[in-house]
């Protein structure tokens, strides 16, 4: 490029540019713009109607006053560490199974990725009555024999969101398969054959030289787990509804409940704000790592 | 060109014609979460009522669940711009914003014509409609949550007899209990649980405590001593309807008709049930008023609202279904199939059952209160709810605690 005339940067892909404006615009005013709505208004005492009358912290003080809050909290770090790792871990042992050439692959992918085509209500209804104590395994082993075994998980508020998480991976693991079984097919064979050569055993060559290789893989099931442990609402509502009592309920749920229920936007707003802080705080150490440390280091 | 003309003519004739037509019977998209057999009988009659007495049509858009789903939808939508033409709400605070805010129609014409404050009885209903002098919504039922219903099937079995009271009835529940039954059948929904506690707070401690705390919001008064006889008799209910893992209400009303519980805290709703499975109050079933203690019930109910439109025809029809709604004819036959009282004390119950025959004679005697929808506003009911959930599912949490944080919540309540 030296010598040449540098032409002037912004007019550069102009096209391009243009063409982006309008998404440009709705991401600013849509996630920028009604973000900064929802924060200003979470320091208000709006009820079901935004109202700007500031009362300062109050709001906050109110949301980490409330059990309810924190427990939702709680079953949200409890689901949340629980999908990664199991999502994760799973989702991978998966893929490499069925990475060995095995015959009949496509029905084997196909059954996995099944549950990931039903809705989360429809997950939550299914898992409802599976784990009904009536009804579901609990039942099942009974009628076998075993006269004593329990099962309810649903109904024992210490291990409800357990429950819970049971049905979220059932749905959402084989997509994590899938994107994992890519990325492995995505590894050149050749690495295969040197590592075959140097007599490095299987097991080993996944763990030093497959995963690393496979680490944007990684990343991008990382954000979509992350994605949906956040948002996790509707699975909650249709397999217990917060029951039994408040154990089960998650933070979106909170934030429904404070607009629609109470009527109180405002407390709904703090929460939502706290949610979006929560991911920010996790989100920019992260970005900065990943982004920022590439354009100095690498 | 002339053809050109006529052309144009007649498509804006028929484009007109059209529009009258739509104009003359206009439909009307009615929301309510009244889904159970008995509460589908009685909207029927409504709907029935409506599209026979008048030109227009009902268009029924039941919303599944209870309340507390229903509600969150059919406000996001008045409040988003896509209305429905009217919609059950319980009246009270609940809709005191939306009024405020412009969106619901003005129906202070009708009333008047009708004279609907001298056939609204008890007048506190139609008050409750009524903000600053005008009024918003049409009052159609009384319902009252201070009812326990028991099944004589439950307790022939047991081999106990049938209580008057509540003292009589935790007495029972260990014969109950020896004849693997549940004493006490309850939904696992939160609102039957706080439904459940505002009953045992007006029959334990009577309606001057719970005056103070509701109306005069006294935290005080939360946290005395009387209050703790509460929350025990309350810790007491919580261990005599363990076992009881149903959701819905009709499912736990369902294990008292078909005997496998002996009792169940409900609202007069759950007359419709026991109607539908064919059972006879006084032979099959007892309700109690009060838990036959305090023989007081709530004036609360169900009250429809019509959302505010631009189009004239519609706000016309509007007013009509308002007004069939509260007609005679429209009360008796809807309120027969719900198992409520009528909000006019002018019509003829001939057919009134048992039960309903109690409902009125307290009625009559102004044994009456306000509903907490009435005075509490959905914030701090949903904070009392959620402690109530919590409570009613964490044995480990006593009576004591949580009247500590009952009287909190009341202290900061508006």
């Amino acid at each position: 490029m030296a010598g040449a005339k540098q032409p002037v940067r912004i007019l550069r892909n102009l096209n391009a540019k243009i063409a982006a404006l309008p998404m440009i615009a709705t991401a600013l005013v849509i996630f920028v713009g009604c973000t900064v709505w929802t924060i200003v208004h979470s320091f208000t005492k709006s009820r079901l109607l935004p109202k700007l009358e500031f009362v300062g912290f109050d709001q906050y003080e109110r949301l980490w006053s409330t059990r309810r809050w924190l427990i939702s909290i709680e079953n949200l770090a409890y689901y949340g560490i629980g999908s990664l790792v199991f999502s994760l871990t799973i989702g991978f042992l998966l893929a490499a199974l069925l990475d060995q050439k095995i015959r009949f692959e496509n029905t084997f992918r196909t059954i996995i990725l099944y549950p990931f085509a039903l809705s989360f209500i429809v997950t939550g209804l299914v898992w409802q009555w599976i784990l009904n104590p009536e009804f579901g395994i609990q039942h099942i082993v009974r009628s076998l024999g075993f006269e004593s075994f329990v099962f309810d998980p649903l109904y024992t508020p210490d291990i409800v969101i357990f429950g819970v998480l049971i049905a979220g991976l059932w749905q959402g693991t084989g997509f994590i398969m899938v994107i994992m079984l890519s990325g492995l097919r995505g590894i050149d064979g050749e690495i295969w054959k040197a590592a075959r050569i140097d007599g490095i055993p299987k097991w080993k060559t996944y763990l030093f030289i497959v995963i690393p290789m496979m680490r944007p893989t990684f990343v991008t099931a990382l954000v979509l787990i992350s994605a949906g442990i956040i948002k996790v609402y509707d699975l909650v509502v249709a397999q217990t509804n917060g029951g039994p009592g408040i154990a089960s309920e998650v933070p979106a749920k909170y934030v429904y409940d404070a607009m629609f229920r109470s009527q109180n936007l405002g407390q709904g707003f703090a929460a939502s704000t706290m949610m979006l802080l929560s991911v920010l705080v996790v989100l920019i150490p992260w970005a900065y790592l990943e982004f920022g440390g590439r354009k100095n280091g690498k | 060109m002339d053809q050109l003309k006529k052309i144009l003519i007649a498509t804006s004739a028929m484009g007109a014609m059209s529009l009258g037509s739509a104009a003359l019977a206009a439909d009307l998209e009615v929301t309510h979460w009244w889904t159970s057999g008995g509460e589908a009988a009685a909207v029927a009659e409504f709907a029935k009522a409506f599209n026979e007495k008048t030109d227009h049509n009902w268009v029924d858009g039941a919303i599944a669940g209870s309340g507390g789903t229903a509600r969150p939808i059919i406000i996001s939508r008045i409040l988003g711009g896509d209305p429905m033409a009217a919609t059950q709400l319980n009246h009270g605070r609940q809709a005191e914003e939306l009024i405020e805010a412009g969106l619901m129609l003005d129906l202070t014409d009708v009333a008047e014509a009708e004279g609907w404050r001298d056939v609204v009885h008890p007048v506190s209903l139609l008050d409750s409609c009524t903000v600053d002098g005008r009024v918003y919504c049409v009052p159609v039922n009384i319902h009252s949550w201070q009812w326990l219903w028991l099944s004589h099937q439950a307790y022939a079995d047991a081999g106990v007899d049938v209580p008057t009271n509540w003292s009589e009835f935790v007495a029972a529940a260990p014969a109950l209990e020896a004849a693997d039954k549940v004493p006490l059948a309850m939904g696992q929904q939160g609102w039957q649980t706080s439904g459940a506690f505002g009953v045992i707070n007006v029959a334990i401690g009577g309606l001057d405590l719970w005056r103070k705390i509701n109306v005069d919001k006294d935290a005080a008064a939360a946290a005395s001593p009387e209050m703790l006889e509460v929350f025990q008799a309350f810790a007491e209910a919580r261990s005599l309807s363990s076992g009881s893992n149903v959701q819905d209400w009709n499912l736990a009303t369902n294990m008292v008709i078909t005997g496998q519980a002996g009792g169940q805290i409900m609202g007069d709703w759950a007359q419709g049930e026991f109607q539908v499975a064919g059972q006879t109050a006084g032979e099959d079933y007892t309700c109690l008023p009060g838990l036959g203690v305090n023989e007081i019930i709530s004036t609360g109910g169900d009250a429809f609202y019509f959302p505010k439109t631009d189009d004239p025809e519609t706000t016309a029809a509007q007013k009509e279904l308002a007004s069939l709604m509260l007609s005679k004819e429209v009360q008796v036959a809807f309120n027969l199939k719900k198992g409520s009282l009528p909000v006019r004390g002018d019509v003829d119950l001939q057919a009134a059952n048992d039960c309903m025959r109690k409902g009125l004679d307290i009625l009559a005697k102004g044994n009456i209160m306000p509903s907490g929808d009435q005075l509490l506003t959905a914030d701090t009911s949903s904070q009392i709810e959620d402690l109530l959930v919590e409570f009613w599912s964490d044995t480990s949490m006593t009576a004591e605690m949580a009247q500590e944080r009952y009287a909190d919540i009341i202290a900061n309540a508006d």
